[in-house]
């Protein structure tokens, strides 16, 4: 390794709210090094005043989350030799959320359209009642597991155009979390998972470009989520009409 | 912003489409390799009902699809938004209806 | 230049419809207008047909075929993707629109040429 690469040149976003520029600072570089360490390492040798979050450090808060060389990646299992271009590395809040400072960015919105589309656990038996026997086999239940690794980072969300040109639409977290409940047989009342996730904002609006599976940390594939609820809510639809 | 309503009406008018945009295409070969003239492409499509029902259903579906489509552009691009973009759909339906029908007439009715 | 977080294929896929669409739908009332010359101008409508003999006006049909062949296979992917439960099949299926939209506009323009 040459000497130059042994430096890494990092800009990073800087600034309160939507004012902002990119600030560059030399990291040295590491054999094993996270964009997470990058970051950590500024703050604590270079600029304590850098603001940015993270708590589990191991891939499962779902906190640390940032636009990486222009691309939403979870900072604290992204290797650096991954991800840089050459020794430069750009570090960024994430995409289609307000930036608090720096690197933080105000989750509410993200949050809030999850509850919007129904994420909030609706259990159809109170806890005096015995417990409900799930199979795990059922086809419901197979459909359901596919996405309850999701970990809230929001990168999918970040990574969405149809989040960017449209503020309404849910995104692909809180739809696939409809997807999930919808087809958990612990819920009750199904259609009404499946009428907040086609109202306002709803499933109808994706228009699959993919970018959501593409980058989900956890390989996880909200856009085949989406498509299910678009093909229920048709089918429901149709039958609504024949009614 | 789109509704359920308008998410099915794009789907279901382009499955309608599917099948006329090849028999279209098909024409098109056709009247191309012919060296067809004006008046030998009305001789064939003038007075004919079948003409007249492939192209009629043809300029419905493409006119809903379009205006939808164009809906989607107008709100994530140019951020048009409520009445206006209600409005603007609608215009543009309409507009693309009126300009089908009066070219299908012209060329299926004598 | 695309962004970084848009080089993938379904998203190349999805821009190559929204452009085809937007193309396609500018084109429609130009389309009509010259259909309907037929019975309120049909000498026009000559002069028309005589101008869309010329290879520059040739090369710009190819164009709209192109891009009717682009919007035609992009939007079976959509509604396959969408309508019919499938598994991660999604890329050949958005290489296979490019590939079918090439073929038909190709088939089509060696025809017509």
């Amino acid at each position: 390794m040459s000497k130059s690469e042994k430096t890494l040149h990092v800009s990073v976003w800087r600034g309160e709210g939507p004012q902002g520029r990119f600030e560059t600072f030399r990291v040295p570089r590491q054999d094993n090094q996270t964009v997470l360490d990058v970051v950590s390492w500024i703050q604590q040798n270079t600029d304590p005043s850098l603001s940015y979050r993270y708590a589990c450090r191991v891939g499962m808060c779902g906190s640390c989350a940032m636009m990486v060389n222009g691309q939403p990646r979870w900072t604290c299992r992204t290797h650096v030799s991954r991800v840089a271009d050459g020794d430069r590395l750009q570090i960024g809040p994430l995409r289609n959320l307000p930036v608090i400072k720096d690197l933080a960015v105000d989750m509410d919105p993200f949050f809030e359209k999850w509850i919007k589309a129904g994420g909030a656990h609706r259990p159809s038996r109170s806890r005096t009642e015995p417990i409900m026997p799930v199979s795990p086999q059922e086809p419901g239940r197979v459909e359901a597991n596919k996405a309850i690794e999701c970990i809230n980072c929001a990168v999918c969300y970040a990574a969405c155009d149809t989040v960017a040109g449209n503020p309404d639409y849910l995104g692909p977290a809180a739809l696939q979390r409809a997807w999930t409940l919808y087809n958990d047989v612990k819920i009750d009342d199904r259609q009404a998972a499946l009428d907040r996730a086609t109202a306002a904002g709803g499933c109808q609006n994706c228009h699959s470009q993919g970018s959501c599976t593409r980058f989900c940390p956890n390989e996880l594939d909200p856009l085949s989520a989406i498509a299910g609820l678009k093909r229920a809510a048709a089918a429901s639809y149709f039958k609504r009409r024949s009614e | 912003m789109q509704s359920m309503g308008f998410y099915m009406a794009q789907r279901l008018s382009a499955m309608v489409m599917a099948p006329l945009v090849l028999g279209h295409i098909a024409v098109m070969i056709y009247a191309i390799q012919g060296g067809l003239s004006t008046a030998e492409i009305l001789e064939r499509t003038r007075g004919s009902l079948s003409w007249f029902a492939f192209y009629g259903s043809f300029v419905v579906a493409v006119s809903i699809h379009a205006a939808i489509g164009l809906r989607m552009i107008a709100t994530e691009t140019l951020k048009l938004r409520g009445a206006a973009l209600d409005l603007f759909t609608w215009a543009v339906m309409i507009v693309l209806l009126f300009m089908g029908a009066r070219a299908v007439s012209a060329v299926t009715m004598l | 230049m695309i962004r970084p977080h848009r080089k993938h294929p379904l998203w190349l896929a999805y821009a190559a419809h929204r452009v085809s669409g937007l193309g396609l739908a500018l084109f429609l009332p130009a389309h009509f207008h010259v259909l309907s010359l037929a019975i309120t101008r049909p000498k026009d409508l000559d002069t028309f047909l005589s101008f869309a003999e010329a290879p520059l006006v040739k090369l710009a049909e190819f164009g709209l075929v192109f891009l009717l062949a682009i919007h035609f296979f992009g939007g079976l992917r959509l509604l396959a993707l969408e309508f019919l439960p499938w598994s991660g099949c999604q890329k050949n299926l958005a290489a296979a629109t490019v590939a079918g939209a090439f073929l038909v506009s190709g088939l089509f323009f060696l025809r017509a040429i």
